[in-house]
């Protein structure tokens, strides 16, 4: 259990390997470290703020969607009106259409009617004619009662 | 087990002699113990190699296993040297990692079976060999003589000559009791080293001494004694070791207070 030269041996290592740690192992390991925790701090940093910016996106999500709604009812209010004045303007188009058929047929009605008034008025006036003209033949001269007879006719008519 | 080899030889006692006496060479104060210094050396550079390594491949980035139990231990130093020493010095973490995984390393080798490497030395022609750097007198003073010159040399340089003259002479009692304050100073400063060297030697010695004579023993109750002694020296190497540098730390943060 003797001190000796060991002692010095053991002082110059001991010395050795602190001298060592502290210019080799130390410094690049604590930075490390410094480093690691710089970046941690960092990337909360950076995950607050994500959070934040989502909450902004959402903030504005909410707006854009409201506005795109308001349009949306705005263009169906729009469009349910625009289809009020379709089915109105139809409606007008399909009366007065229908009016002018109406009328035309009208028209064409009074037209036969009267055409066919005229072809009665001379058939029946050719059948009077014939009638009397065979009632007559003998008794009546055609020239001496030809007033008579145009002003007959002109009754009828 | 060459352990009833050797009581059958010379009985117990040589054993235990046996295990206890260092390899060493030249005689006097001139000896060499070449055992704590080849396995004190040994281990110092298995710490160095390790930690060097790990910083170089030390990064920010997320870590692997071994740079985790590096940067553990480092971030373990430097909390505690921070809880104690409040200055700035670039020497008092560094030094504290170097003696508590130094130190550490040193007491592990008490935990490898008492007989192995000395069996082995034996079959490579060396008549003794004391494994455990830390049950020598010498190893644990280098440490301690060390830090005792560097807290005369942070005194000094921190407090200036006069002001730790007047520290060693003027406190605790006034300038008036100059003499015995010197007297209580110098006991107090030279306790430090003392008392470092010998509680590691202490309890490492008793220890090894414990495993030496289980090993004595009959080898059917040797596991049984030898388990649990292994398991609570566990915790007593590290508690050394932790002690060993949290002390030095102390006595280093003491030195560069100026009061």
């Amino acid at each position: 259990m003797s001190i000796n030269a060991t002692l010095i041996g053991q002082m110059i290592t001991f010395t050795l390997l602190v001298w060592f740690t502290m210019k080799y192992v130390w410094p690049p390991i604590m930075q490390a470290l410094e480093e690691r925790k710089a970046k941690i701090a960092e990337g909360l940093a950076a995950a607050e703020k994500g959070q934040e910016d989502i909450k902004l996106a959402e903030k504005k999500a909410k707006k854009v969607l409201k506005e795109a709604k308001d349009e949306a009812a705005e263009i169906v209010s729009m469009a349910q009106k625009r289809a009020n004045e379709v089915v109105e303007e139809s409606k007008d188009n399909a009366k007065q259409e229908g009016e002018r058929l109406l009328h035309a047929a009208q028209a064409q009605i009074e037209q036969e009617m009267s055409q066919a008034r005229e072809n009665l008025r001379e058939e029946v006036t050719s059948i009077a004619m014939r009638a009397a003209e065979q009632i007559l033949k003998s008794e009546i001269d055609k020239a001496k009662h030809q007033a008579i007879l145009a002003k007959a006719t002109e009754e009828l008519g | 087990m060459s352990s009833e080899g050797a009581v059958s030889e010379g009985g117990a006692t040589e054993y235990i002699v046996h295990h206890l006496t260092p390899l060493s060479v030249g005689e006097g104060f001139w000896a060499l113990h070449l055992d704590t210094l080849f396995f004190s050396a040994f281990l110092g550079g298995l710490f160095i190699w390790f930690f060097k390594s790990q910083a170089d491949k030390a990064t920010a980035g997320v870590p692997n296993l071994t740079q985790n139990i590096a940067e553990m231990l480092v971030e373990f130093i430097d909390g505690q040297v921070k809880d104690t020493f409040h200055g700035k010095s670039e020497l008092i973490a560094p030094m504290g990692l170097t003696i508590f995984c130094w130190v550490f390393l040193w007491n592990f080798m008490d935990l490898i079976p008492v007989d192995l490497l000395p069996s082995l030395a034996k079959v490579m022609g060396m008549e003794y060999l004391r494994v455990v750097p830390s049950t020598d007198l010498n190893g644990t003073f280098a440490l301690s003589i060390s830090v005792f010159f560097l807290i005369i040399f942070y005194s000094i340089k921190v407090k200036g000559v006069l002001g730790f003259a007047k520290e060693l002479t003027c406190t605790p009692f006034g300038p008036w009791l100059m003499p015995f304050n010197f007297l209580l100073k110098v006991v107090e400063e030279i306790a430090k080293p003392i008392s470092l060297g010998l509680r590691l030697f202490g309890n490492l010695y008793a220890g090894e001494l414990i495993f030496i004579l289980i090993a004595l023993l009959p080898a059917f109750i040797q596991p049984v004694l030898s388990f649990p002694w292994a398991v609570f020296h566990i915790l007593i190497i590290t508690l050394q070791a932790f002690i060993f540098m949290v002390l030095t730390i102390v006595y280093m943060s003491m030195a560069h207070e100026d009061h």
